[in-house]
């Protein structure tokens, strides 16, 4: 086999969605890159809210859980981080990771009780958590400052190192970014993500193996509350300003969004939604006044003809080894058997 | 010496329906009991209510230590393990994934789990052949397999089966039941739920006939043809 084919042969092995969708990544990376401007700043924010939907995925894909309230963590990272960086001169790398260890507590102190609940109260009782953050956000105005906001927050660095170029920003988001998916993927493949999956597919059946379905419940919420508080100090640090209206029921709706887009449940999903869920309004901007109706079509037609979202599309094309001997009738039919994930919609 | 598994008056309703009246049972240490009923008899309701898998009322005892308070996740890691109808597997994990799910109590014991792994696949080779596989790709038969082995995984001391011939061509099944059967002779506590199975109650020591929710007969399995009713039931 020559050097060429056996590349090819490799290549198609990932898929040749996969391999397009990475150059094509790649290639909107290097425009951003060189054209800079405003579009750096979509792509910083998308990998912020990328770190956000990829803790979400830990509850909400590989549990299967419904949180509408991971936003008071992201609120708990972004104040904290900005409190403690200007009120208190903290290092901005330690009041992130401060930040971070006050989220963790706090989600235990409020997903012990909450996660008792299970389905449509689990969505009501998270999507309660949110808005009193928010309340608490705009009301406790000597600790937040209100609708004013924090400004003056010092960007990224540690010690004399500062990230203070825009571009550079990008690259730290993004390292920061594929170092979360990569947690997430060793995670998912790791005894704690088959258990965290087998919760998601049943709850009952997970508990028969031995697994305590609550502490895994657990666990998943705050991770996802640690990925989140990380959002919201890197948002602070970014763009140096932090309101009570970045972390209310929008950052809710656009991170469901993305993570559907994407993919729930999947590794690069997350990653994939907040990339295309905050380009998507700069590609459908030259459309006008219908801008936000082109933008809900699009978002409408990805739901309808990719369910599984973008990543499900990387299989396609990929080789596969020869199908088993076994009938596909039989399966078809087998299939029905299985515990699948439950359809995660919202409160499922 | 206590019984495997002892079951004294458990009772489970679903809402104001009875499901389940005060039933007793009991599984030695290394014996095949099956439990016999129609479509409604309560039999699966039974094997949940033992599980802890719904509520219930009444008195479980594993090797006579009573078990009735404690969740589903400590029954697995005493070793009761249940297989249950629909095979519950995750459908959209390989096959290698589902089994180690069944070793999950034995945490990164990897000696250990390679042990099981190798006894899993001694009894169904098939699964050896396809551990990279998505469980709801396989056939009926293949998932069975994979749920007793996941089951087999979790080292048992009882294991509790839920119509496993369901939807199973007869000599699928037969080879299913028979591989239950090697299991009890090496000493594994079976306690099997089916509607109609001619060959589980050849590999039963004694049979429990439910109806209704409650247990109309117990007796040894080879007696059921002496009982004319029972017998033109069960097999015919």
């Amino acid at each position: 086999m020559t050097l060429r084919a056996s590349i090819f042969t490799k290549l198609a092995g990932y898929g040749y969605v996969t391999v397009g969708g990475a150059v094509l990544i790649a290639a909107l990376f290097a425009f951003v890159f060189i054209k800079g401007g405003y579009l750096l700043t979509v792509m910083q924010l998308a990998m912020i809210y990328g770190v956000f939907c990829v803790g979400l995925n830990f509850f909400m894909g590989y549990t299967g859980q419904a949180s509408f309230g991971q936003n008071a963590f992201a609120a708990i990272g972004g104040y904290g981080t900005a409190i403690l960086c200007v009120e208190y001169g903290f290092e901005p790398v330690l009041a992130l990771l401060a930040s971070m260890a006050l989220a963790g507590i706090a989600s235990v102190v409020v997903g012990y009780p909450t996660l008792r609940l299970r389905g449509h109260y689990l969505a009501m009782a998270t999507f309660a958590l949110g808005l009193i953050t928010y309340d608490l956000s705009v009301q406790w105005t000597s600790l937040t400052q209100g609708y004013m906001g924090y400004a003056g927050i010092p960007p990224l660095g540690i010690g004399p190192f500062t990230v203070e170029d825009e571009r550079a920003k990008l690259v730290c988001l993004m390292v920061i970014l594929v170092i979360g998916l990569w947690i997430s993927g060793r995670l998912r493949s790791s005894r704690f993500g088959r258990a965290l999956r087998a919760i998601s597919a049943t709850e009952q059946g997970a508990a028969a193996l031995g697994i305590r379905v609550s502490q895994y419940k657990l666990a998943a919420f705050v991770i996802a509350a640690l990925y989140a508080s990380a959002a919201g100090s890197l948002f602070a640090h970014v763009v140096g300003f932090i309101s009570p209206e970045v972390f209310g029921l929008q950052m809710v709706v656009v991170t469901f969004t993305m993570l559907y887009v994407g993919g729930i449940g999947t590794v690069l999903g997350p990653a994939i939604g907040a990339v295309v869920a905050s380009l998507l309004p700069q590609i459908v901007r030259s459309t006008g006044r219908f801008q936000d109706i082109a933008y809900a079509l699009v978002l409408l037609l990805l739901l309808i003809y990719v369910p599984k979202g973008l990543s499900a599309l990387a299989g396609i094309g990929r080789l596969r080894p020869a199908e088993s001997s076994t009938g596909a009738a039989d399966r078809s039919e087998s299939a029905a058997t299985c515990h699948e994930p439950r359809k995660r919609a919202t409160g499922s | 010496m206590p019984a495997l598994i002892e079951v004294v008056g458990l009772s489970a309703s679903y809402g104001h329906i009875a499901a389940l009246k005060p039933v007793d049972l009991r599984v030695e240490e290394g014996e095949f009991v099956t439990v016999l009923g129609p479509n409604g008899a309560g039999k699966t309701t039974l094997l949940r209510a033992m599980s802890r898998l719904i509520a219930s009322e009444g008195k479980v005892k594993f090797k006579g230590r009573d078990i009735s308070a404690l969740a589903t996740h400590h029954l697995a890691k005493l070793g009761i393990i249940m297989v249950q109808e629909g095979r519950g597997l995750f459908g959209e994990m390989t096959v290698q994934e589902n089994l180690l799910l069944g070793a999950y109590g034995l945490g990164h014991s990897t000696d250990e789990i390679e042990r099981r792994f190798a006894q899993v696949f001694g009894l169904f080779p098939n699964l050896r052949e396809r551990t990279g596989q998505v469980a709801a790709s396989m056939s009926g038969g293949e998932q069975q397999m994979l749920a007793v082995g996941r089951a087999l995984m979790a080292g048992p001391k009882l294991l509790m089966l839920d119509e496993p011939s369901l939807g199973l061509a007869p000599k699928v099944a037969a080879g299913i039941l028979n591989t239950l059967g090697e299991l009890n002779r090496n000493g594994l506590g079976i306690l099997l739920v089916e509607q109609k199975a001619p060959l589980a109650l050849k590999l039963a020591r004694r049979v429990y006939v439910l109806s209704s929710g409650s247990v109309r007969a117990e007796l040894p399995a080879h007696e059921i043809k002496s009982h004319h009713d029972l017998a033109r039931f069960y097999f015919h």
